[in-house]
């Protein structure tokens, strides 16, 4: 596993462990209420959870694991995978801010604009490696 | 591929399927006379979905398909994964009734339901992670 993906990969099990203590909090609450204000938190287990965890992985196991170019460098535009993973964190806080942190929706606009960014350099990466068996 | 990887896949193939027909009744039109049990479990829908399928069926992966850790204890204590596993069903299961019964009969006394399930899918996961995370490193290459 090359070490962008162990990045990548620890990061989105990071937060799963963070989405789901909010998810735990939450679902206990929603049981035996202690604590109204956990509700502004909904918002960050989700974007934690489904961008944070599940595109997270899927993107630091396909950078892993997809087929490699026969010729140096085996994995095209590094570059691109590595501007990914720093877009999609960027946006997921800006995520977070616009909404549980009440930060306005220009910083929420910003967020999901640095999530679309994320996933289209991260196509810009893996286009290419996108291939049959016989390359085509 | 390892049994707790079947079992995780196998189970994450039902919760698609119990999720989607869920799906189906919470499309039903209001007017369609649904028992409000069945009307209170759009949040549960969603975690059959995500946690149930999505997230079991990628532990089941990672549990197989990471790289090993060493020849003689390749996948770590497995008895720390079947754990995770009952934990993180006997959880989802525990909301899948809880949710909607806490909602229709607030007068009952069941939010403890809630609170158990949270707790039992909080370790669940956690004891995944702790499993899964020396797992995230270089191909395994012997010594
Ligand atoms: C692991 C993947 C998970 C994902 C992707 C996820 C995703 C979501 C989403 C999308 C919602 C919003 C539903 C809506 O619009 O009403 C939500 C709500 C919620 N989640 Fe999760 N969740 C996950 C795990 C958990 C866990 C493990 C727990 C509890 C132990 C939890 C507890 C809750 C609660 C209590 C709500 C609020 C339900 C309500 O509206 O009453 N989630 N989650
Ligand atoms: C046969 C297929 C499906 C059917 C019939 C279906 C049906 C529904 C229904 C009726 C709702 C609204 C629940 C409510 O608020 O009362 C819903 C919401 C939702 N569905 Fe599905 N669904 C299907 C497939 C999927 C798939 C494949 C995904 C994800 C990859 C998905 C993810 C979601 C999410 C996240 C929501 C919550 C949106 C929100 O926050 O309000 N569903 N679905």
């Amino acid at each position: 596993m090359p070490r962008l993906s162990q990045w990548i990969i620890r990061a989105a099990l990071i937060y799963l462990l963070s989405g789901i203590t909010i998810g735990a909090l939450l679902l206990a609450h929603k049981g035996a209420p202690f604590l109204p204000v956990l509700w502004v938190w909904l918002p960050a287990h989700i974007e934690f959870l489904l961008m944070g965890w599940i595109v997270q992985l899927t993107l630091g196991v396909a950078f892993w694991i997809l087929p490699r170019y026969w010729q140096q460098p085996r994995r095209p535009h590094e570059g691109y995978a590595l501007i990914a993973f720093v877009l999609l964190n960027l946006g997921i806080w800006l995520v977070v801010a616009g909404t549980t942190f009440r930060a306005g929706a220009w910083v929420l606009f910003t967020g999901r604009l640095a999530e679309v960014g994320a996933v289209l350099f991260f196509a810009a990466h893996a286009w290419g490696r996108i291939v049959s068996r016989e390359g085509a | 591929m390892p049994t707790l990887t079947r079992w995780y896949i196998k189970s994450a193939l039902v919760y698609l399927a119990v999720a989607l027909i869920l799906a189906l009744l919470l499309a039903l039109p209001a007017t369609v006379n649904l028992p409000l049990f069945i009307r209170f479990m759009t949040p549960v829908y969603f975690h059959l979905f995500l946690v149930g399928w999505v997230t079991q069926m990628i532990f089941g992966v990672i549990y197989w398909m990471f790289p090993i850790i060493t020849r003689v204890q390749p996948r770590g204590n497995v008895q720390i994964g079947w754990l995770s596993y009952a934990l993180l069903n006997a959880g989802l299961l525990l909301r899948m009734i809880g949710e909607p019964l806490v909602a229709t009969q607030s007068a009952a006394g069941l939010g403890w339901l809630l609170v158990v399930s949270a707790l039992l899918q909080w370790l669940g996961i956690v004891f995944f992670v702790y499993l899964a995370w020396p797992r995230v490193k270089e191909k395994y290459r012997g010594g």
